[in-house]
């Protein structure tokens, strides 16, 4: 239970964790690996006082596949991961995809490819999340830039796991999920908390994979309805189905839920982007190095904005054209050698120049960085 | 009499029936097809429902038949 | 007499099958459905979970809830939906390139953690659905697509691994032996923890067309002929048991499965004042 007013000093790890407890889940299966495994620690002590479960996989595919089956059995189900281990879950996260089965996937990035730097930071995974499992798709993915967003965002995770039947990453990083910071438990409100539909009609007419109105309701194992889940191609009884037209309309189905509801699911930060000459857009932990040097800039008189991109998938395509298209210069700075550069080159077109500050030296990029590359772009717009 | 039907909407004339039928019920068209030639030898054993791997033999055991 | 039939579980209007002529995994869905039957499973609280391959299939006949994954993966989904509610009935459908080769993993650790749940692992020596190539259960020396001089590996024995695991019910039966499968897969149904029925299939499109026994009835005999019990087994020698099917039940004895001793642990975490874990 979480009290109005709360107020509790935690790692970002830690908020995820109780984040997602105070958003009713009750249930984890994970494979230990750094830097999330605070987020399997203290699931590990809290669950079972929750009456909920842990456990604990042989292995990433494992986890995800136990967090899938344990949802379609009726608990709000999570994981928590790294790099090399979100990449061993790709194919599962297809079967969420293809199923529709609501789960939040924490992944806390490091440095990668590979093994690459264990311990270390990076923000790499960016495409990863969006298109890291075969197969056309839409994807719902959440970046945190502090410890309250760890904890409330991933309560709001869980919401849109179950309002869109998808599967939400909640896409952190070495350096937030590391932080110690103030967080507020706050007070939720019962609309804050998705409680899952049961389908309404009688079980002979209940077809799981129902287009048409909206997302259909998913039964729970166990319950009246008796269903079939499928990560093959299906027909809405949830049987294997080949047809050409079909496949095309489930593929469809899957982008477009997400994509045609971006402007419900998308959620970004604006900081005086109002009169700014040059925004920065950013997202995760150089959120706090970006407005950082927009309060530096502002207090030379320079005119700089920031806009955080909280939902970095669905993308934030009106946000940025909003936020960009009065600049004199767009800056994006991101832990990766420009993977959220190209989104916004993407959306803001030719006329306005979009520079990225790329670091993959797993540190994080600091604020003097970011007031370079503006500097260095005034001198070439004079 | 007990009664072999043969679904052949279901049969792929594998041959298995027609191998281990114990009462060697079954003769095979040419191609294949398990055809219950000799419904009177039946006992109603009820093996070839169970080694039939396409559910496709049903026996209808005739309850008042002498040899029951 | 059970007013229960094995046909009220079975999908009829999918039927016929979609394996090919001759091969057992009818039989063994049968046996499956026969066994539900007998215990009179709720469709309701009954989840079989399936992976990918020609036995991956064998939830499209069946109406109970039905769960179809990724290759190798089933009793990773299904160890989630059984700890997620225990009162489910929980079946895991695997065959061996499905359960014991690209699964294995999640095998022996299902079996090790021993999760209430019954693994039907249909094994017929090769992979059937992708054109007939060698498996982690191809006996050595047998031809398959991708071991066209002779395979140089030695399959396992799942049900000796599934027993060194620690499951607490192992057996092995044939689709020749169709009787005593019916049996087996029914104890291990009524098992509760984790039990694991390997059964020795015939597949003579693929592993029976390469290896001399193209036709259903050459693939049947050879398994029967290369059956022993497990008390004919115990008087041969090693040499003399190579390359045999032996069938029977090896391991049967009780362990508090994963989700009983889990809510033990819930109580003990209940009692436990905040913070007491961190001791």
């Amino acid at each position: 239970m979480t009290v109005k007013g709360n107020v509790r000093f935690i790692q970002g790890n830690e908020a995820m964790a109780e984040g997602a407890l105070a958003a009713g889940a009750r249930f984890f299966a994970g494979y230990p690996i750094t830097p999330s495994s605070e987020i399997a620690e203290v699931s590990s002590r809290r669950l079972p006082k929750l009456g909920g479960v842990y456990v604990q996989m042989e292995d990433e595919i494992g986890s995800i596949a136990a967090v899938i089956g344990a949802s379609v059995a009726g608990k709000k189900s999570f994981t928590a991961t790294s790099g090399p281990g979100f990449s061993l879950m790709q194919e599962n996260l297809g079967v969420a995809v293809m199923a529709e089965v609501p789960c939040v996937i924490i992944n806390v990035q490091r440095s990668g490819p590979s093994t690459g730097l264990a311990t270390k930071p990076a923000q790499g995974d960016v495409m990863q999340c969006r298109w890291g499992t075969h197969g056309d798709h839409g994807i719902i993915v959440l970046s945190p830039s502090s410890v309250q967003d760890c904890y409330d965002l991933t309560i709001k995770a869980f919401s849109l796991a179950e309002e869109y039947r998808t599967p939400v990453i909640l896409l952190a990083d070495e350096i937030v999920g590391h932080m110690r910071e103030k967080v507020v438990f706050q007070e939720l409100q019962t609309d804050e908390i998705k409680v899952r539909k049961a389908p309404g009609c009688s079980p002979e007419y209940y077809k799981p994979f129902r287009l048409g109105e909206g997302v259909t309701p998913l039964a729970c194992y166990g319950g009246e309805h008796v269903f079939r889940v499928s990560g093959s191609t299906h027909d809405e009884w949830g049987f294997a189905c080949s047809r050409p037209g079909n496949a095309e309309k489930y593929i469809r189905h899957y982008t477009e839920k997400i994509e045609n509801n971006r402007d419900r699911i998308v959620l970004t930060r604006e900081y005086n982007l109002s009169d700014a000459e040059y925004t920065i857009v950013t997202f995760g932990c150089t959120t706090r190095s970006a407005l950082e040097a927009m309060y530096i800039a502002r207090s030379t008189g320079k005119r700089v904005g920031v806009l955080e991109l909280v939902t970095l998938w669905p993308f934030a395509e009106e946000s940025v054209m909003e936020a960009c298209q009065n600049a004199r210069a767009v800056i994006v700075p991101e832990m990766n050698l420009g993977q959220v550069l190209r989104e916004v080159q993407r959306v803001v077109g030719r006329n306005i120049p979009v520079v990225g500050v790329n670091k993959v030296d797993s540190k994080a990029i600091r604020p003097a960085e970011i007031l370079d590359k503006i500097r260095e772009v005034e001198t070439c717009l004079v | 009499m007990n009664s072999v039907t043969v679904n052949g909407l279901w049969c792929k004339k594998c041959g298995i029936c027609v191998e281990y039928c114990p009462a060697k019920v079954f003769t095979a068209e040419k191609d294949g097809t398990p055809v219950p030639a000799y419904q009177e030898k039946c006992t109603g054993c009820g093996i070839c429902v169970l080694r039939c791997p396409d559910f496709a033999l049903d026996v209808g055991v005739d309850v008042d038949d002498g040899k029951r | 007499m059970s007013s229960i039939k094995y046909d009220d579980y079975l999908l009829k209007d999918k039927l016929p099958l979609f394996w090919c002529g001759g091969c057992g995994n009818g039989n063994v869905l049968g046996s499956i459905l026969r066994a539900f039957a007998n215990l009179k499973f709720k469709r309701q609280k009954t989840v079989v979970v399936t992976g990918i391959g020609c036995w991956g299939k064998a939830d499209d006949y069946i109406n109970t809830n039905t769960f179809h994954g990724t290759h190798g993966r089933a009793l990773a989904f299904a160890t989630g939906i059984k700890l997620a509610n225990p009162d489910l009935n929980v079946i895991a459908l695997m065959g061996d390139g499905d359960g014991a080769t690209i699964g294995g993993n999640h095998l022996i650790h299902a079996a090790r953690r021993n999760v209430d749940i019954t693994a039907v692992l249909v094994n017929n020596f090769n992979y059937g659905m992708t054109g007939g190539q060698y498996s982690g259960t191809t006996p050595e020396h047998s031809f398959t697509s991708t071991s066209r001089y002779g395979h140089i590996e030695e399959g396992f024995d799942l049900c000796k691994l599934a027993a060194a695991a620690g499951a607490p019910f192992v057996a092995r039966g044939t689709v020749y032996g169709i009787t005593q499968l019916d049996k087996l897969v029914e104890q291990a149904l009524c098992k509760k923890g984790f039990s694991f029925v390997e059964v020795i299939t015939p597949c003579p499109t693929h592993f029976g067309r390469l290896n001399g026994l193209k036709t259903a009835s050459l693939m049947l005999n050879w398994i029967k002929e290369n059956s022993v019990t497990k008390n004919q087994a115990e008087k041969m020698s090693d040499g003399e048991i190579r390359g045999k099917f032996v069938t029977g039940v090896f391991v049967d004895v009780d362990k508090e499965d994963y989700s009983t001793r889990y809510k033990k642990l819930q109580q003990r975490a209940a009692e436990a004042v905040e913070g007491g874990c961190d001791k």
